[in-house]
């Protein structure tokens, strides 16, 4: 296997494996502070014991979460040491907060999960709170960092070398806040559907109060997401259409400038002959999408030299993919919330807990999905317009078998996961049933 | 400014030396107690191992950020220590999760703790041997010489692979002081005193043995360490301290000891950065990286600074509060009925 491939598969291993723990080990804190605000409101205990079934699951993802992302922050300087090199110093800032962000978020979780016997009941809540809290700050300050790499600001280039480096600028580049705000958004919508499609497969077995309660807190939380989530997209599509034009005609396979852009929807990308098979067209959509006006002009590809082209179907694909699974969850979201206020039968129904069930991974997707075409998408850059990604590859050979071991040990850590939740799952299940 | 930074970047290695090491070390306490430890270590461990790992990884971002080239050097030429290290990291920090949070069997949970504990061995090794390659300073930046030359020659050699041990030892020891400060019942404080008389000799051992590979390496190790001042005093300090902790040792003295240990790892860690200092990383055959050659520009220190001032009033008080809490709080009803 060809060196630079090697090294880009394991990066993409490695964040495509972390970003799963990240999220959930983010948004369940949000959750577990739900339930357990609810059991000390309420006193019922089915939401105590669905805040510590909860934890339970989350202390695990927690420990994957942040071992894998100790792992990323070395593997960094493993892969791309002539990125990090020149990258460090300016977009390090971030990164500094994070550690500090972090650290919180583990000192309190650790509170948190081992507390309960040690804190007031207040002072172990509120505990919760700061675990949500300092975790989507730390989510922030890593996507801030990720969005320099698209939107470069904070220094100047000059024969090779960064002068000038104000890391500020650099930490709120222009990319940050379009990238953040949609990160954090599909984070509690995949996180809180994964949870609700458990628990609706659960529920459909046996009508258990402590599903009931865990699929309404999810889904409280899934569908605000998931209703935002588009707008949240059509600004950050936004954004890319104005800081990276090549990845926006990428996303669409958008090759030839024109004014009042159709919109593709699905399709198959003919790189060689520029242009889309068997695609559905909106005549002006996309200029009015990228730029907020049906008749503006949208750069296609044709302005940038072949050899600065991401690798255009990938990225459509991608897109494309993520696209119709934000549509598809909204659609949830408009079920559940027009159940809640109104046709409340609807969520006792089985087509509703099909739906969920059926929708259990579709958020995690469509997170993988959008980061695919947030990173090849940016290809053949490291940093937009900067450095080219293979300049920046370790000189060590042999990165294959590098990428290999990281796969295998990460492959068998979410068989090992799996596992684990179904035996957490049934142990529930078994102490409740045998209650009644 | 700098100077600052080079302090907390000190401090931080010192505590994931001393709470990490801890950690690791009762991975391999286990190993050696064939088991008997578990109990002791799992309730000693579960609720700060998590805090007590992000020390590495302030350490990592204050070299990415303030340090580049040390960071992009030291990952290039000790890539393949380094992932072993990742490895471990990974295998161990799951399986003690998993050991603790998975449901009650006995199969499971075996298999958990071997991993748990031969992945702590295995950690701490290569993170000497990893340790050991930066001290050597046999790193060569001319990428044209050879898979062996590049790759291997920096940490696969005889003191690399002596401060492994070393360090496994070294862990080993705190860990088994940490604990006996966790247990009261007599035959295990009978068991860990032994533990730990036998590890003092052989971390005694260890060092002489690192010292002497260095010299078989052609690294006058000995002798950079006599020649500095504050290096000779961390020695004699952390030897004239071995009398002292074998007596609290016999008394069975436990905040002594703790502070005795922490003392004598903060000296040898102390003795290490002064010989280092102020070459970062040492070059076979071309220019050292020192903290002026790498330091990142002013107004990258500048906020690193801030960043680390803010997180250092936050996180200390706080790791405070989470270590109160677990170390020091009374027992709650629950625990007492489990020890």
């Amino acid at each position: 296997m060809d060196e630079f491939l090697a090294a880009r598969l394991q990066m993409a291993v490695s964040l495509g494996f972390h970003i799963v723990f990240a999220c959930i080990g983010m948004v369940m804190p949000w959750f577990m502070f739900v339930a357990e605000w609810k059991w000390l409101k309420t006193k019922n205990p089915v939401y105590l014991d669905l805040a510590k079934a909860w934890a339970k699951g989350t202390a695990i993802f927690f420990a994957v979460g942040a071992v894998s992302g100790t792992v990323l922050s070395f593997e960094l300087g493993m892969l791309w040491p002539t990125f990090m090199e020149h990258a460090g110093p300016i977009f390090g800032m971030p990164f500094s907060w994070e550690g500090t962000a972090f650290f919180v978020e583990a000192i309190a979780l650790g509170l948190w999960l081992y507390g309960w016997n040690r804190l007031s009941d207040k002072v172990h809540l509120y505990t919760g709170m700061v675990v949500g809290i300092a975790g989507v700050a730390s989510g922030i300050f890593v996507i801030s960092a990720n969005a320099w790499m698209n939107a470069p600001a904070g220094f100047d280039w000059i024969d090779g070398q960064a002068y000038n480096i104000d890391p500020v600028a650099a930490m709120f580049n222009k990319a940050w806040f379009a990238q953040s705000h949609h990160m954090i958004i599909a984070a509690f919508s995949a996180t809180g559907f994964a949870v609700a499609g458990v628990h609706a497969l659960l529920f459909m077995k046996n009508r258990l109060e402590i599903h009931a309660k865990a699929l309404t807190i999810a889904l409280a939380f899934a569908s605000v997401a998931a209703f935002l989530q588009p707008l949240s997209g059509d600004h950050a599509a936004k954004n890319v259409a104005k800081l990276q034009p090549a990845k926006l005609a990428a996303f669409e396979s958008h090759f030839e400038t024109q004014k009042s852009a159709p919109l593709i929807i699905g399709g198959i990308p003919d790189v060689e002959n520029r242009e889309v098979n068997f695609a559905i067209k909106i005549p002006g959509a996309l200029s009015f999408l990228a730029h907020g006006d049906f008749n503006a002009e949208v750069k296609g590809l044709e302005e940038f030299p072949e050899e600065e082209w991401p690798p255009v179907p990938i990225v459509h694909y991608s897109f494309q993919l993520m696209v119709a699974i934000g549509m598809f969850l909204m659609l949830l979201s408009v079920i559940f919330l027009a159940g809640t206020y109104k046709w409340k039968h609807w969520l006792e129904k089985r087509w509703w807990m099909l739906l969920l069930v059926f929708a259990t991974p579709l958020g995690f997707i469509a997170i993988q999905a959008g980061w695919v075409v947030t990173e090849v998408g940016r290809q053949p850059w490291i940093i937009y317009g900067i450095m080219k990604t293979k300049d920046a590859l370790t000189p060590m050979p042999g990165i294959q078998y590098t990428f290999y071991t990281i796969s295998a040990v990460y492959l068998l850590l979410s068989f090992i996961i799996v596992w684990l939740m179904s035996r957490q799952i049934k142990m529930l299940q078994s102490k409740y049933l045998k209650h009644d | 400014m700098t100077e600052i930074i080079l302090i907390i970047l000190g401090i931080s290695l010192l505590l994931y030396v001393l709470l990490g090491g801890a950690d690791f070390g009762g991975g391999i306490l286990e190993l050696i107690s064939r088991g008997k430890a578990s109990g002791i270590v799992s309730r000693a461990i579960a609720p700060v191992w998590e805090a007590n790992h992000m020390w590495l990884i302030l350490v990592v971002v204050i070299l990415f950020v303030g340090f580049p080239t040390v960071y992009s050097t030291v990952l290039t030429a000790l890539h393949i220590p380094v992932l072993l290290v990742l490895i471990g990291i990974i295998l161990r920090g799951s399986a003690f999760t998993f050991r603790h949070y998975d449901i009650e069997e006995e199969t499971p949970k075996a298999i958990y703790s071997s991993i748990f504990r031969y992945s702590s061995l295995f950690t701490t090794f290569f993170l000497g041997v990893t340790t050991g390659g930066i001290i050597l300073g046999d790193i060569t930046q001319d990428y044209s010489q050879g898979f062996y030359a590049v790759y291997m020659n920096p940490w696969l050699n005889w003191f690399s692979f002596s401060l492994g041990i070393f360090v496994v030892i070294l862990f080993a020891f705190l860990a088994t002081i940490y604990t006996l400060g966790e247990t009261k019942e007599k035959s295990h404080v009978e068991r860990f005193t032994r533990i730990a008389k036998y590890l003092i000799i052989t971390l005694v051992v260890a060092g002489a043995l690192a010292f002497a590979t260095a010299e078989l390496e052609g690294h006058p190790l000995f002798f950079e360490f006599y020649h500095s001042i504050p290096s000779m005093i961390s020695v004699v300090l952390a030897t004239i301290a071995l009398p002292l902790l074998w007596i609290n040792l016999k008394r069975n003295n436990r905040q002594m000891l703790r502070l005795i240990a922490g003392f004598q790892t903060t000296m040898i860690v102390l003795g290490w950065f002064a010989i280092q200092f102020p070459v970062l990383v040492k070059i076979n055959d071309g220019v050292d990286i020192t903290v002026q050659s790498s330091i990142a520009p002013r107004a990258t220190q500048l906020q690193l600074l801030i960043a680390l001032i803010v997180g250092v009033l936050v996180v200390f008080p706080y790791m405070g509060y989470l270590y109160k809490t677990f170390k020091f709080g009374e027992k709650t009803a629950d625990e007492q009925k489990a020890s």
